[in-house]
This record gives structure tokens, sequence and C-alpha cells, in this order.
């Protein structure tokens, strides 16, 4: 592990601002270059969405941060303790779902927490059964406590994971795909649960290949690709350079480019929105939407009073998806 | 919060590790294979039509129907080249390579456990399992032993005679010794689980090397290796069996698996506190 001894000691001055820092943090595996480089800073009370394709090294990231693997070189903190020096004083405060969850089989939920919870020896163990309860509450297992772990459905498994990072207050939760193998309601659970405990103040360090997901509930993401840092910001920043786009689902749908184009606008059919299918007759439109067009209630106004029929109008913002895919390349593949 | 936290826990980890180690099945298998073999011996020894002679079968044997007691012995001795070992080898090599292949060693520690004090809790749950082994047969043998055979007088090795007490001491020294025979395999389990994640191959690893080390032992050739063989003073507890006890054997296998204790200790702390956790 690399000499960060001496960093442990100058704790509280960045500890209040950063969660999470890292500074040319590089994991090697042999030959391969796993992790390149990377400067992290994840600001405190951040809900903070680490993304990348698979393959892209935020698993390794994860580890090497929690100091389950040692760094190849570069130095990093985690709340301000040095890593891995400090660390025994910084993870009692911090809470990680790492790969996925892991568990004893023939443990039943709750004594798989209860044996986790013993393994922190700053848990006190007159309240654990009372944690352990609140944590399966909290994620909707508080039913399934006395079954047996390897009884449990891998979405059940996915919650008794981020259960087991929630045993006691953390300062920060470090959650790696959290949304694994969760159904679509699992899916809103654990969106919810992850705004629930970042409006306690808890820092959220959430990673993703699937942005949309992440999208709506970060405030700071962070794009890896190839193991690179390629982007990192609060999301308005990040969204900062795309284009917003104004766009109408009509039946009339040539009488809307033309008018659209008449009000100045760079107005283009596209295949209709999804949903619409069933709607043979329906036709969508966008255009570009920048600072000195009209503003978007005028532009339904003029749409109206040139006789097209307006079925839905939308103004939507820069997705992040469209920059990630620009960051990261399109293709199905793993990078290597 | 920082008042709260100075005040530590650090015995959770061994209780739970205690706790998750008697709650599996395969712990309680492993104990009910060991419990039969006395039971099995004891059973054929009684049902056979003529008590076994001086020096036939197992060392001890033809004791057996003079005390029952001397089943527990006779046991121990017949468990502690293979049957023991198989076990602690199971227990020891499944203690943290074990923990990788399920994925629960990340989270452990994360938690954080430490990971010295994740070490020293693995051994001291697998040196509690030494002791849960050879306490198995020994019992069992108690049991079986007084009850088919009754608790009368029995013949020493060197002649003497003794009564039920002394057999219950005699046993129990017997018992001890099997137990500190498994502690430096316990150790060498114990760093051959930091060397894999994948616990099968440790405990099988640790089972060949018993083997192994038994071979050699039986090799003229290799005399000068056998006094360092972890393997080398495990059947010497004949010394314990006779008036007055001789403890010779027993000091010097206590001192060598000692050596080994701290040997293998310090390489299995060598690679587990810089090793990176990957599973
Ligand atoms: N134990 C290992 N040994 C060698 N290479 C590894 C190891 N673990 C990961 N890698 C490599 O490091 C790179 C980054 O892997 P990592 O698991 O961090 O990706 P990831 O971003 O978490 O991907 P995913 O979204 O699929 O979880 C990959 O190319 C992978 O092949
Ligand atoms: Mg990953």
């Amino acid at each position: 592990m690399s000499a960060t001894a001496p960093a442990a000691e100058q704790t509280e001055a960045t500890s209040t601002e950063l969660a999470i820092e890292t500074s040319g943090l590089t994991k090697k595996f042999g030959q391969q270059v796993a992790v390149n480089g990377i400067d992290l800073a994840v600001p405190r009370g951040a809900v903070f969405g680490f993304l990348g394709p698979n393959g892209s090294g935020k698993t390794t990231t994860i580890r090497v941060i929690l100091g389950l693997a040692a760094a190849t070189s570069g130095s990093m903190r985690v709340l301000g303790r040095g890593v891995p020096a400090g660390l025994d004083d910084a993870l009692p405060r911090v809470g990680a779902l790492i790969e996925g969850p892991a568990f004893y089989p023939f443990l039943s939920g709750a004594d798989n927490l209860r044996r986790l919870d013993a393994a922190d020896r700053h848990a006190n163990p007159a309240t654990r059964d009372d944690r352990v309860a609140a944590a399966l509450d909290r994620v909707g297992l508080a039913h399934a406590a006395r079954k047996k772990a390897r009884a449990y459905s891998l979405g059940m498994k996915q919650r008794l994971g981020i259960a087991a990072a929630l045993l006691t207050p953390r300062e920060l939760l470090v959650l790696d795909e959290p949304t694994n193998g969760l159904d679509p309601q699992g899916t809103r659970e654990v969106r919810s649960l992850i705004r629930s405990v970042a409006a306690e103040g808890t820092t959220v360090f959430v990673s993703s290949h699937l942005l949309a997901e992440v999208e709506q509930i970060c405030t700071h993401a962070a794009i890896m690709s190839v193991g690179s840092l390629v982007a990192q910001g609060s999301l308005a920043d990040l969204r900062g350079s795309g284009q917003t786009v104004v766009r109408v689902t009509t039946p009339d749908g040539e009488g809307a480019v033309a008018q659209l184009r008449h009000l100045g606008l760079d107005a283009a059919s596209v295949a209709p929105p999804r949903g619409a299918g069933r709607d043979l007759d329906v036709a969508a439109v966008e255009a570009p939407l920048s600072g000195d067009d009209p503003a978007p209630e005028d532009i339904v106004a003029a749409l109206v009073a040139a006789g097209v029929r307006v079925r839905g109008f939308d103004v939507e913002q820069p997705s992040l998806e469209d920059r990630f895919v620009a960051l990261t390349g399109e293709g199905f593949d793993v990078a290597r | 919060m920082p008042g709260e936290k100075s005040r530590t826990h650090g015995g959770a980890l061994l209780v739970s590790e205690l706790r998750v180690l008697f709650r599996r099945r395969r712990t309680w298998a492993m104990l009910a294979a060991l419990a039969s073999i006395p039971v099995l011996m004891a059973v054929v020894v009684r049902l056979s039509a003529e008590p076994p002679g001086p020096g036939e079968g197992p060392p001890f044997l033809d004791q057996v129907t003079n005390n029952g007691m001397f089943v527990a012995v006779t046991a121990l001795v017949l468990t502690t080249p293979l049957f023991l070992p198989l076990t602690v080898a199971v227990v020891s090599g499944d203690a943290i390579a074990g923990e990788a292949s399920l994925g629960t060693l990340r989270y452990l520690l994360v938690a954080p456990a430490g990971r010295v004090r994740l070490l020293v809790v693995k051994y001291a749950s697998a040196v509690a399992f030494c002791l849960a082994a050879s306490g198995t047969v020994l019992l069992t043998g108690w049991a079986i032993g007084a009850a088919l055979f009754g608790t009368g007088e029995a013949t020493l090795l060197s002649g003497d005679t003794i009564g039920v007490g002394d057999a219950v001491v005699r046993s129990l020294l017997v018992g001890a010794h099997v137990t500190i025979c498994m502690l430096g395999l316990a150790a060498v389990g114990l760093f051959i689980s930091t060397l894999t994640d994948a616990g099968v191959g440790a405990m099988a690893a640790v089972a060949v090397l018993t083997i192994v080390a038994q071979v050699l032992g039986q090799l003229d050739q290799l005399a000068w290796l056998h006094p360092w063989l972890f393997t080398h003073h495990w059947l010497a507890f004949a010394d314990l069996l006779r008036e007055p006890i001789v403890w010779t054997s027993f000091m010097q296998n206590a001192l060598l698996q000692a050596a080994y204790v701290a040997f293998f200790g310090a390489l299995a702390y060598g690679r587990f506190s810089t090793k990176d956790v990957l599973s």
C-alpha cells in the first residue's frame, strides 16, 4: 500500500469539503491499467453518480478507495482520512455495496446483518437487534428477516446488501450498481431510498452503467471510460454543453416542420416517441432551441395559430445520456 | 459522537465467528462422523466372539474390554492420522478462502473487521474446532465405553493397574496431546487459506499436506527431517500411559506445534495484510 501515513495526520482541513478525494489514482493488474490516474472529488452531501460502461474501472476504483486493494500509485482520502493508513477510522462511517451483495447462504437475512455488524468493533451490540430490524425494514425485507439467505431472490439479496450498508448511521454510502437485478418497482424504491439517505446529510457515491437510473437522483457525476475519468462535475455543468430541444407531437408533421422553420428553427421529423406507437397518424418533430429563439409558449401559440394540431409539446433539457454516449462511445462491446 | 465511538466491542467478532462455525451443518456433520468412530469400534469389539489379544489391532484395543475409558484413547489413536486432520483441514483451509469465495470477505473488511483481527479470530475459531473435535471423540468414547464395557480397572503400558479416576485423567491427557497436535496444522491451513479464493482448493491442499508429511515421516532416508515434521509426534502418546508419566514427547510436541503456529501465523499475516481482496 502506498505511503500515505503522514497524510493521515492532517485531517480536519479537507474533511469538511470532500467525502472522497483521489489524486493520480492508478491501479494496474499486471500489464493492464484498470484505473488510470484519476482525480476524483466527491463533495460532502452530494449524490455522486460514478458512471461508465462495463469494464471501465468503477468497481476497481471503489475497491481501492475502500482499502480492499492497494493502489499502484496515487493517493486518496476518504472522509478526510488518508487511505489506507486512516481507514480504520473512516470505514465505520462508510456503508458499502461492492460488486453485488454477498452472504452466508446458511444464515438468515437478519443473522447475516448481525454478523457484519459484529465485525465492526464500533457497533454497539446492545442496539444491534434494533438496528438490524430497522435496516431490514427500511429496504422492505422485514417479512423475510428469518429466511435463509440462500432462499433469497436476486432482488432480495440486493436489498439485503443495501440494508447491510445502512446498519449504522453513515456519513458516506458507496453503492456499486445498487439496482442490479431489481424490478422496476425495486429500482424506484432504491432511488427513493438514496434520496432519503441523502436528505439525512449522507454523501452517496453510486456507480452505474445505466445512466438514466442515476440521472434522476444525482447532484454530481463523473464519467469513466477505459480506466480514465473523462468528465466530472455537477449535473448542470455536465449537461452544460448540450442543446435544449423542443419536440412537437402532431398529426400534421409537415405543417409543423414548415411552421417551425418559418419561426427560424432548424426543425426535422424524427421517429415518434415511444408509447405513441399505436397512434399511427402521429409524427414527432424536433428542433434545437437556442437563446435567441422565440419562447416555447410563443412557439406553441404560433403552431396552433397556423392550424397545426398539437397533441404534445416538450422542451427537453439536454440529457446526460447523450453526453455519456458521446464521451464513452456507443458500442455495446466492452472496450477491452 | 467521538465519545460514544471510543467504546469498542472487539470480542463480538469472535463470538459471531463461533456462532457461524457451529451453526453450519458441515461442522456438525464432521463432529458426528468423528463421534461415529468410537461407537463403531466399541460395538464391533463388543459383538466379536473373543476379546482382542494383547498387541492385536490398534494400540490399546485389548484394554477396551477391561475399562471402557480406553475406548476414548483407542478412538483418538485411530482418528489422529487421517480423520481428525481432515476435519481440521476443512475448517482452517476454509477460514479466509471460504469468506473470499462467498464474497463476504470484502464486506467483513470494509465493516471494518481489521485484517489482523480477522486473522486472529479465524485462528481462534479453528482452535475451538480442534478442541470440539477431539472433545467429541473423547466424550463419545467415554460414554459408549462405559455403557458397553463398564468402568473396571485397566493395565497401563508399564504394567501398573489404574482405577477409573486415573483412566479419565489419562484419556484427558491423550485428548490434550491430540488437540495440541492439530494446532500446527490449523496454522498451516490458515496460511494456505490466505493464498487462494477457492475454499475447496485450500482444504484439499491442507489435507494433502497432512498425508505427505506422514509419508515423509515413514522414509528412513529422511530421518534428519523427521523431528521438524508437524506430524512427528502425532502418535507419541504412549508415554502418557506409563507410570510415572514421561512428559518428554508431550513437551517436545507442544514446542514444535508452537513453532509452527508462530511461523505460519507470521506467514499468514505477511500475506493477508497486504493482499488485494478482489473476490
Ligand atoms: N482481479 C482482476 N484481475 C485482472 N483484471 C481485473 C481484475 N478485476 C478487474 N479487472 C479488469 O479491470 C478492468 C476494470 O474492471 P472493473 O470491474 O473495475 O469494471 P467496472 O467498471 O466495475 O465494470 P462493470 O460495470 O461491468 O461492473 C476490466 O478491464 C477488468 O477486466
Ligand atoms: Mg463493477
